[in-house]
């Protein structure tokens, strides 16, 4: 593995063959890499490839199973983060930790501010300290005394980085900084990314953004389902051969796609606007169809299905159910228009966890259940019974708890919860996530029969093979808009992911 | 996350071990074994006249703790309960003294009860303002107004039709144990069958995967401080028709006990599970451990340890359920 600079010296962070194992989840394994000083390593791939868990390990959230972790060429063992931060490890997470009520200084010198004789705090070193920080990074437009919890989400990240920097940080690691950013906050990050690479921090940079990539950094390596799949100078790479890597696995294989004979249009929608997250939005899903809904996180696909299901009601734009113009306010609306919504978190949107599968199964359904309110609960029962069998729910009984279930099975209930509904527009946001492999397969199943019964159904997912493989239409989404189209023939990982990314720089040119 | 599995089922568990387990048959337990261990120590404690005191003195307890399990099931709290008790007992006896019909003298509290209940659950549902505080709030307005307009005074020369005790069924069941078991089945039939009860589970359980389900939170919460209100009115009226004289003070920390019934009798703190049986099987085991501490000469003074040492266990063994749920979920 070559290093960009200093071939002589070991490098500032080595792993080798890592690997990490979750209760029924492989999470890492055969992981290797290494990040030289001044270098920007860039980390990618699909949600749940492993990086999140990388990171946890390099910044000692939890140790490995196996591997080891080099600092310096030195082998050092992470079993708390604060092993990691007195290596000079740092970790800049996506939901910054911050104290929103203290100052600027109190959040970078929090547990080792600088004391004067008898253990009293020294305020005024600490100013002038956290002076000194924000003008090594060329920021001169925070004052060291303000609430942090006043500032922008630009601002409370440099505080972070400065943090970090207190600590004497030789190792940043950023997750996807760039994600809740405005864009002249972006450039600004980038400067103060340089800057540090200037200075020799070595930095782990993950972004699902391309362009972001080639503009900051100097090699990138892929994951893929917990393993390593390879490591690319960035200068000699493309994006399309990026994305094959983080892709890399023959579709068809993995979901048999069964063609549904195509009917009337179920769902159309017109100009839909939601601001700030969609902004103007047509699309049309059939009887039968499948249509898959592509983009990165926060491009507004769950938001967009939020609002067709009335969880957050339109501003303007219009939406046809069967034809028919409708006005959906409320998700109880939405329900009794046919249309189910299995949403992307199960433990805080979809399952009751403390209720038992036999309620959970017909909470959707109580409705048509219960006359003048007293459930039939021999007919519950038979919903409950009969959602068990067709979803092959791995249950000891109805009345288990169903929090306590594996995640797979969790998700089939709260599918069989809205089917059970007898729906004809099915939504299912991220259907598959966290789910094993036998799990999504039988999920993948079920779409395909429902389609075949005419169901019409909206697939949201973030990993391409799945939105490729199971969907007739594939609309790509991005910052609240639709930005392509393809048909299942024309849908190229290569191409669908561009569009996703938003080509090589297009976006963010001002950042150059 | 499309990582290798390594097996995803679950551990089939006896269903019957899971049900005998469950907090109604450890109380019911709990509440004959007691009786037998201090019967054995001082027999006069199963005198039918001590057995009905217990019942007797504190059905009301049990009936308000019907409300308040629903309550904390929907994921809330009142700490007014008692407070309101007071002025709703003060109500109906005033009414009673001031020679109005007994039956409206019986009526109005319960309707003040689901009123001000249901004001509480608007205020908490509408304007998110957490229970506690709202409730609390609603505490000292009630204690402070009730000591202010009565000055402490007593009611007395209540008229004998007044006293709900004085009729019984059979001439053996007392109209208020009558009046506790009635309404504990049908809350628990409500709860169980019915798919408002469904709903406080599910508010409770997981509001947001409730609110997505096409049920309305904030109107569950709503209905739930209504039917709470309508409980604590009964209980008011049970608690003002004990005694010969209404005294304008509750027993104190009387919402403490009644939330104690509600806990103990299975209710989880954090919302969503629990049934009224339990509460009231707890309540009633919690009166009875008063009464047994007397016949077996320790101090009237332990019982508040002995509630909290119930509380505790209680609490502990549903955090160590719950953990048990959470380590055998992998993700």
């Amino acid at each position: 593995m070559s290093a960009v600079s200093g071939a002589a010296s070991p490098p500032l962070l080595e792993v080798r063959d890592l690997e990490k194992t979750f209760p029924g989840v492989r999470a890492l394994y055969d992981v290797s890499f290494s990040v030289a000083r001044g270098e920007v390593h860039a980390l990618l791939g699909e949600n749940g490839a492993g990086k999140s868990t990388l990171i946890k390990i390099v910044s000692g959230v939890f140790p490995p199973n196996r591997g080891r972790i080099l600092i310096d060429g030195v082998e050092r063992k992470f079993n708390l983060p604060e092993d990691a931060r007195r290596a000079g490890v740092a970790t800049i997470y996506q939901e910054l930790l911050l104290f929103p009520e203290l100052t600027v200084a109190e959040n970078i010198f929090m547990g080792h501010a600088p004391r004067r004789l008898g253990g009293r705090l020294d305020w005024r070193a600490m100013r002038e300290r956290a002076e000194a920080l924000l003008a090594s990074l060329e920021i001169h437009d925070l004052a060291p005394d303000r609430i942090v919890g006043s500032l922008s989400v630009g601002n409370r990240q440099r505080v972070e980085i400065l943090r970090a920097l207190s600590h004497d940080a030789r190792l940043l690691i950023m997750d996807e900084p760039t994600a809740a950013l405005t864009e002249p906050d972006v450039v600004r990050l980038f400067k103060i990314v340089r800057l540090l690479k200037a200075r020799g921090v070595g930095i782990i940079y993950i972004s699902h953004r391309m362009d972001e990539i080639f503009m900051l950094g100097d090699r990138v390596t892929v994951l893929r389902d917990g393993a390593y799949v390879g490591t690319r100078n960035v200068a000699e790479t493309n994006a399309g051969e990026l994305v094959q890597m983080m892709v890399g696995r023959t579709i068809e294989s993995l979901f048999p796609k069964v063609e549904a004979p195509i009917g009337a249009p179920v769902l159309e929608v017109s100009d839909l606007v939601r601001r700030p997250t969609t902004r103007g939005v047509s699309l049309t899903v059939r009887a039968g169809e499948i249509v898959g809904l592509a983009g990165l996180v926060g491009s507004g696909r769950s938001e967009l299905a939020q609002t067709i299901f009335g969880v957050t009601p339109a501003d303007s734009g219009e939406i046809r159910i069967g034809g028919e113009a409708v006005v959906v306010r409320s998700p109880g609306q939405a329900r009794d228009l046919g249309i189910a919504y299995v949403p992307e978190d199960r433990g805080t949107q979809g399952l009751v966890r403390p209720m038992s599968v036999l309620h959970n199964f017909s909470l959707a359904a109580l409705g048509s259940l219960a006359r003048f309110g007293f459930i039939d609960r021999a007919a519950e029962r038979l919903l409950a019974v009969d959602g068990v069998q067709r979803f092959s729910v791995r249950t000891s009984s109805l009345e288990q708890v169903a929090g306590r279930l594996s995640g797979g099975n969790q998700q089939k209930i709260v599918l069989g919860k809205w089917l059970a509904n007898h729906p004809r527009l099915l939504i299912l946001d991220e259907p598959t996530r966290g789910i094993d492999v036998g799990a999504k397969a039988e999920i993948h199943r079920l779409m395909c029969d429902l389609a075949r019964q005419g169901v019409a159904i909206l697939l949201i997912s973030s990993e391409l093979p799945e939105v490729l493989g199971m969907s007739d239409r594939i609309l790509v989404m991005r910052e609240g808009r639709f930005v392509a189209e393809f048909t299942r023939a024309e849908a190229k990982p290569e191409a669908v992911g561009a569009a996703m990314m938003g080509g090589d720089g297009a976006t963010i040119e001002a950042a150059a | 996350m499309s990582a290798v599995a390594l097996g995803s089922g679950v551990a089939p568990r006896a269903s019957w071990l899971r049900r005998l387990s469950s907090q109604e048959v450890l109380l019911a337990l709990a509440i004959v074994i007691l009786a037998i261990v201090v019967g054995a120590i001082n027999p006069r404690f199963l005198l039918a006249r001590n057995l009905s005191d217990i019942f007797l003195g504190n059905a009301y307890v049990a009936v308000a703790a019907i409300g308040m399990s629903m309550v904390i099931i929907s994921g809330n709290i009142d700490i007014s309960v008692g407070a309101l008790i007071g002025v709703l007992a003060t109500i109906s006896g005033t009414m009673a003294v001031a020679g109005y019909p007994i039956a409206l003298s019986w009526f109005v509290p319960i309707v003040v009860g689901v009123a001000v209940m249901a004001l509480q659950g608007a205020v908490v549902a509408y304007l998110r303002i957490p229970a506690i505080v709202v409730t609390l709030g609603m505490l000292s307005i009630l204690k402070g107004g009730l000591i202010s307009v009565t000055g402490g005074r007593w009611i007395s020369d209540l008229p004998d039709s007044f006293h709900l005790s004085n009729i019984e069924l059979f001439g053996i069941l007392p109209m208020p144990v009558l009046i506790m078991i009635g309404a504990t089945i049908l809350a628990a039939i409500w709860m169980r069958n019915f798919a408002p009860g469904r709903a406080i589970y599910a508010t409770g359980g997981n509001s947001e995967a409730a609110r997505l389900c096409g049920i309305s939170p904030r109107a569950t919460i709503v209905m739930v401080f209504a039917l709470h209100g309508f409980f604590t009115g009964i209980a008011a009226i049970l608690f003002a028709t004990e005694l010969r004289v209404i005294q304008s003070t509750v027993p104190p920390n009387l919402e403490l006990t009644i939330i104690t019934a509600a806990v103990v009798g299975g209710v989880s703190i954090l919302g969503g599970v629990g049934t009224v049986v339990g509460s009231t099987f707890a309540a009633i085991l919690i009166a009875e451990i008063a009464s047994a501490l007397v016949f077996v000469s320790i101090s009237p003074y332990w019982i508040r340890a002995v509630q909290g040492g119930l509380i505790l266990l209680t609490v502990v063994a549903d955090i160590l359920r719950r953990r048990r749920r959470v380590a055998g979920d992998s993700r």
